[in-house]
């Protein structure tokens, strides 16, 4: 005894991107140039280090004590100090609330890139063309320890969240070394492959990111510095590197004018941006309202995330008393009681209902009403193959008026040429021309509709053969390659055998 | 509480169906198509036989049952009641307390009258319409009036009334179904009338005048008879695929009997499923049955393609065709088909056994997995690597074959879920794929492309060599198990079995059968081919290391077999004889073209028979509730019909031990074999034997049983035309030269205790 089985409506799953949560998260990111935050954000652009406000799209503040370009400003976490290197070698400490600098750390001998706080909050790390990387006191502004270890320009550092004597330095030599502020060499080198040109460390201290090159390599520091994952998502050079606030996130901006999300977890690209020219600097603010990228032609772009909906509370209906909620329902039937259960009754669907009792022609009436027709047209070719099926396709096409033959042709005609219904649709449209042959030019409408399915098919056709023009052509390519690379083959293992004639002769 | 059956033999039983036991037997003579026993006539039966001389007619006849006493009787006294009936039991009802007969066929209703001796002939005029002509098909007569009803070709069903006039009577048409009805039936009191057909809808008429009707709809499969249990609160219906139904007098469902479902094409072929040891097969339309074997019931129905089957004749519909199991029932693959007119529609299921639910659940769709038809699909069956190299191949007539591997979905952060996806997609010279196979570990797949067998590579799906037998396409393919599997087997249309050794590529041995199944036992390296040869079966079991057969079974049975299937045993099975040994851990069925289920039984008849009737018995009085009479004659003529057909157990020879021991003792040393090789069989041999000496019984019985199989055992492995002595009478002959000569038996195993002793003394 079975019930009636609803017509089972073919999904199809949808190509191209997939919705992913994180796709709906970044795409909250909308392009606004209006600069940033609460969390002050600095801007070091030519000499200056301008300051943006969250919503105002002007610097709210600029510091302009450099004779040169100015690189690299750093808050200390506190949001009250202000750290920037320069093109002339001296380091410069700022009051957020004041203008002149509170020290000045001199001791590089060239261009200063890199500069930052470390965890203690009194002590500065930098590095700078020079090769050396140093550690500055910051009440005393005396030089703590220098390090000559680079044996190019440092352009990239991070300081340690979790030891305040640790701080890491990327260099040009292709290296990134892991100081401890206590010892006078450095504890770890790791050797990147390309120019270092952005290093992370993550919060938890123990992973650790650099790029360089087109490469973004992730490093496990407590095994002595592992390559956990090497990244090549990039197609020219990763110029910086990003967490975001909960540290699932990674973000990489390139020169290829692309930043790229991945999962730290996987390590996969989740998402990516495009933006106009090539990506330069990259920062997110905390609580990750806000990406800001500094691009090759002066631009700031900023994207605002749009603030969460938040979900309006509708008005709670008055529930019924508690007691009466519950009344009967806590019962325990008794052995001897006959229980009479209630029925579950299955809602089903307009279409479902009238092929339950056989009416072929109003259910694909109903099946071509607009909401269903325009909006899930699969239900409507699922209904058509049902009824193809069950085999009244033919006389629920049949015997209808002008305006409905249009209204289906139309269906038709829009639609035949989609995958995933030409196989239904094709015998549709042969049954309609089929039952309605003999009344063909009776009518306007009904006529253009005819002729529209034939234009709409032949382009189809036209279009097939083309991709088989091109499957042709690509199996010749895909044929030759195959062939080069077996001789290619070949030749290896020829190279082989006289190479091991040859040490046999040397023997 | 008694029941008459008759049966083709041409004999009538009463039984005591509460107990099970025939209390007699009337010898009739001819064969006896329906009986039909009325209230009125309790010393008479009426049965239609067929008229001495003339094919294709058939008369009604009563017989008077003789009260004499005895278990077999001759029933001679036949008077002919009714000419040129039909041979349907539907087609003849007798009305309001056997006043009157009606009968009708083809065209024609005949009515008589016992009392006045009257015969009252009508017609319909005969008219072809599009839903089919308008013959009768069934008939049924009002329990208290003057009423005939009866069920015509075209769905209409007529009602007769005043047909005590040859002229004045009168009819009215009640029509619902499109199709043929089937049966109709009044209730008890006569105030509705039942009808069902192909439509699997049964219809309650309340009142003829006014066209009031109820409807139960969807009983699964078409009507084939109906009957009112005689207090009328209970209705049944029996149905084309073997099942019954009781619903209530209110047209509420209420229990359905089943066991094996008969759907009409068993496309699916014969499969084990791992986890239960349940055959799966075709069971409603687009379901899969899971039936087990011990205790003849289905376990449960799944449904593949949810869809809802139109009950009608003539469309055609999706339907099942190829299913496969994963090597732990994990998975499950399903292929569903329906035959276009351009393209056949197709798709691929995969399903996921789910703990918790306790049942397949749907995992993925796939439309269209090949452009042609499916021919064949395989799972790779590999216990310890089940989760993540599980590898499905399909093969299609669209000459490809394509492999499906599971990928994990690529988010991290989504639901933790697998699909499945095409993974490599191989071709042989644009031949149709026809079979496919995993050798037992896995490494090679072996796909056959009409003449040639290919074998591959599955990590790198490279073709690694191929095999060929001209003339002839494959018919079957597979590989041989643990100390075989260097062999691959396959045979041709042109009746080859041919054996290839993997290792040197080359034919090991072929022989000329023509094979129609070819299956090999998952747990030994056993393989069973059953072959068609001059309108019989015949079974040959070997090992693929040698060409010699270890067993044949010649005349299995005289239908075509379509299908075989080994069954793991539960635990492994004691058997006696080294003939026997390939069934130790599983068992053989087979299905064949008429849809019988049959098995290979190692155990003698009477060993079999005894369990089994005492089952039978427990079956029979399952039905307590008091179904008329009537009814209880159809069910039972029905039952044993399918009975004599369905349970046809194979009758095999019970071979004991002594062969082996004899010629051990009797042959001359020098010919003997190698003492290794005899070594098992003698201790096989000598373990059986003490436990025949425990039972006493037993021990006889089974001597009786070698004397019986003395005569053929030494022909075994030859290909013998031997006719197996099957017959129940010969046994009972055996069974009185056996009683005479007890004495020189009991002698001569005494005999043979000594010889062990002294032999084991070594």
């Amino acid at each position: 005894m079975a019930t009636y089985k609803p017509v089972v409506v073919q999904a199809v799953p949808k190509l191209g991107e997939r919705i992913t949560q994180d796709l709906v998260y970044w795409r909250g990111y909308k392009i606004d140039f209006s600069p940033v935050p609460p969390y002050n954000y600095a801007v070091t652009a030519s000499s200056r280090i301008h300051i943006y406000g969250r919503y105002s799209q002007e610097p709210i503040k600029t510091f302009s004590r450099f004779k040169d370009a100015a690189y690299c400003a750093t808050y200390r976490d506190d949001g009250n100090l202000l750290v920037a290197g320069s093109e002339e070698g001296a380091i410069r400490l700022f009051d957020i609330s004041g203008r002149a600098p509170l020290r000045q750390f001199d001791g590089h001998t060239k261009a200063v890139h890199v500069v930052g706080f470390l965890s203690d909050k009194y002590r500065i790390f930098s590095g700078g063309d020079d090769y050396s990387s140093n550690l500055w006191d910051i009440p005393s502004a005396t030089e703590i320890v220098s390090y000559n270890e680079h044996t190019d320009y440092v352009r990239c550092g991070c300081a340690s969240k979790v030891n305040a004597d640790v701080f890491i330095t990327g260099s040009y030599d292709h290296t990134v070394k892991l100081f401890d502020a206590r010892t006078k060499s450095s504890v770890m080198t790791i050797e990147h492959g390309q120019p270092v040109e952005s290093v992370l460390l993550f919060p938890s201290g123990g992973l650790l990111v650099s790029a360089g090159g087109r490469y973004v390599k992730v490093w496990d520091v407590l095994k002595g510095g592992q390559l956990l994952v090497s990244l090549k998502n990039h197609h020219k050079t990763v110029t910086c590197l990003c967490l975001n606030s909960s540290g699932q996130r990674l973000l990489s901006g390139s020169l290829d004018r692309h930043v790229k999300i991945y999962s730290t977890t996987s390590y996969k690209v989740v998402h990516s941006f495009n933006y106009a020219t090539s990506i330069l600097s990259l920062a997110l603010s905390p609580e990750d309202e806000t990406i800001v990228v500094g691009m090759t032609n002066g631009v700031l772009n900023v994207k605002h995330r749009k603030p969460e909906e938040r979900k309006e509370k509708s008005q709670k209906k008055r529930k019924p008393v508690y007691r009466t909620y519950v009344k009967g329902r806590t019962y325990m039937p008794k052995q001897e009681d006959f229980c009479v259960s209630k029925p579950v009754k299955r809602v089903l669907r307009k279409y479902d209902k009238l092929l339950k009792s056989f009416q072929s022609s109003k259910a694909l009436d109903a099946v071509l009403e607009p909401p269903i027709r325009l909006y899930t047209p699969e239900v409507t070719v699922a209904v058509m193959q049902e009824l193809h099926r069950r085999g009244t396709l033919r006389s629920a096409l049949a015997g209808r008026d002008e305006k409905q033959i249009h209204l289906l042709l139309t269906f038709v005609a829009r639609r035949v040429i989609e995958p995933r219904f030409t196989p239904v649709l094709v015998t549709v449209a042969d049954m309609i021309t089929d039952i309605y042959q003999p009344v063909v030019g009776q009518s306007a409408i009904v006529d253009r509709q005819f002729l529209r399915l034939q234009e709409a098919i032949g382009k189809e056709i036209d279009y097939q053969e083309e991709l088989l023009e091109v499957l042709g052509m690509m199996d010749t390519l895909f044929a030759t390659f195959t062939k080069k690379r077996a001789t290619y083959l070949e030749e290896n293992k020829s190279n082989g055998l006289t190479e091991t004639a040859e040490t046999n002769t040397n023997n | 509480l008694q029941l008459y059956s008759s049966s083709l033999d041409g004999s009538i039983k009463l039984w005591d169906f509460m107990d099970g036991i025939p209390i007699k037997t009337f010898a009739v003579g001819s064969k006896l198509l329906a009986l039909y026993a009325i209230a009125s006539s309790e010393d008479s039966v009426f049965v239609i036989i067929p008229k001495s001389g003339e094919r294709d007619t058939f008369q009604l006849v009563s017989v008077k049952l003789t009260k004499a006493a005895g278990q077999d009787l001759e029933a001679k006294e036949l008077s002919v009641v009714l000419d040129g009936v039909d041979a349907s039991p539907k087609r003849i009802a007798f009305g309001r307390e056997g006043e009157y007969v009606a009968s009708v066929k083809e065209v024609n209703l005949q009515v008589y009258f016992f009392k006045r001796k009257q015969l009252n002939r009508f017609s319909v005029s005969a008219m072809k319409t599009k839903s089919g002509n308008n013959h009768f098909t069934c008939i049924a007569c009002h329990p208290t009036e003057d009423c005939i009803a009866t069920g015509h070709a075209d769905g209409k069903i007529r009602l007769w009334r005043n047909f005590c006039h040859k002229k004045e009577y009168t009819f009215s048409t009640l029509h619902w179904h499109h199709d043929a009805v089937m049966d109709l039936a009044f209730s008890v009191e006569g105030t509705s009338l039942l009808s069902g057909g192909v439509e699997s809808v049964l219809v309650l008429w309340h009142n003829e005048s006014d066209c009031r009707k109820d409807f139960l709809p969807r009983l699964g499969s078409a009507i084939e008879y109906i009957s009112m249990s005689s207090d009328g609160t209970l209705c049944c219906t029996l149905h084309t695929d073997n099942r019954i139904t009781i619903i209530n007098s209110n047209l509420r469902f209420c229990k359905s009997i089943q066991g094996l479902i008969k759907s009409t094409d068993v496309k699916t072929g014969l499969v084990v499923d791992p986890r239960t040891k349940a055959l799966v097969l075709n069971g409603e339309p687009g379901h899969l049955q899971f039936y087990c074997l011990q205790s003849d019931q289905q376990l449960f129905s799944l449904d593949i393609v949810q869809r809802q089957y139109i009950h009608q004749a003539g469309l055609n519909q999706a339907d099942l065709v190829k299913v496969a199991f994963s090597a732990q029932g994990k998975w499950l693959a399903t292929v569903e088909e329906r035959e276009e007119v351009t393209d056949p529609e197709l798709q691929l299921k995969l399903w996921f056994y789910d703990e918790e639910t306790q049942s397949f659940k749907l995992n993925t769709r796939i439309n269209t997995p090949h452009d042609d038809h499916i021919t064949d699909m395989c799972f790779r069956d590999m216990d310890e690597l089940e989760d993540d190299s599980l590898i499905l191949v399909t093969t299609g007539r669209d000459c490809v074959f394509k492999v499906w591997v599971m990928v994990e979905d690529t988010d991290p952060e989504a639901q933790q879920s697998v699909s499945w996806s095409c993974d490599f997609v191989g071709s042989y010279h644009n031949y149709q794929a026809t079979n496919c196979c995993f050798s037992e570990d896995g490494s090679l797949l072996a796909v056959s492309f009409e003449e040639t067998v290919t074998v591959w590579d599955s990590v790198t799906w490279d073709l690694k060599c191929t095999f060929c037998h001209p003339p002839g396409k494959i018919r079957n393919i597979c590989f041989g198990r643990l100390t075989c599997s260097k062999y691959l087997i396959g045979t041709t249309d042109y009746g080859f079995l041919c054996c290839w050794n993997l290792l040197s590529c080359a034919l090991e041995w072929s022989a000329h059968l023509n094979v129609l199944v070819l299956q090999p036992d998952p747990l030994s390296e056993h393989i069973a081919a059953v072959s068609w040869l001059s309108k019989e079966s015949s079974l040959f079991v070997f090992k693929p290391n040698e060409p010699r057969p270890i067993y044949i079974q010649r005349n299995l049975c005289k239908e075509k077999i379509q299908l075989a299937a080994f069954v793991p045993r539960d635990e492994p099975e004691m058997i006696g004889s080294e003939k026997y040994l390939w069934l130790r851990r599983s068992q053989l069925f087979f299905l064949t073209d008429t849809q019988e289920l049959m098995t290979l039984s190692t155990k003698s008849l009477e060993e079999r028979l005894t369990p089994s009737s005492k089952q039978l018995a427990v079956e029979e009085s399952l039905p307590v509730t008091p179904f008329s009479l009537l009814l209880g004659k159809h069910r039972r003529q029905q039952s044993q019909e399918d009975t004599d057909l369905g349970k046809l157990f194979v009758r095999k020879k019970h071979e004991q031990d002594s062969p082996a021991v004899r010629e051990l003792l009797h042959t001359p040393a020098h010919v003997l074999p190698s003492a290794s090789f005899l070594c098992p069989i003698f201790i096989n041999s000598l373990l059986i034997s003490k436990e025949n000496k425990s039972a006493e019984e037993v021990a006889d019985e089974a001597e009786m049983e070698s004397e019986k199989t003395d005569d053929d055992s030494d022909e075994d492995g030859d290909v013998s035309e031997m006719e197996q002595e099957d017959t129940s009478p010969t046994e009972l002959l055996q069974e009185m030269t056996c009683k005479l000569s007890k004495s020189q038996e009991k002698e001569l195993r005494k005999i043979r205790k000594m010889d062990y002793s002294w032999i084991s003394a070594f």
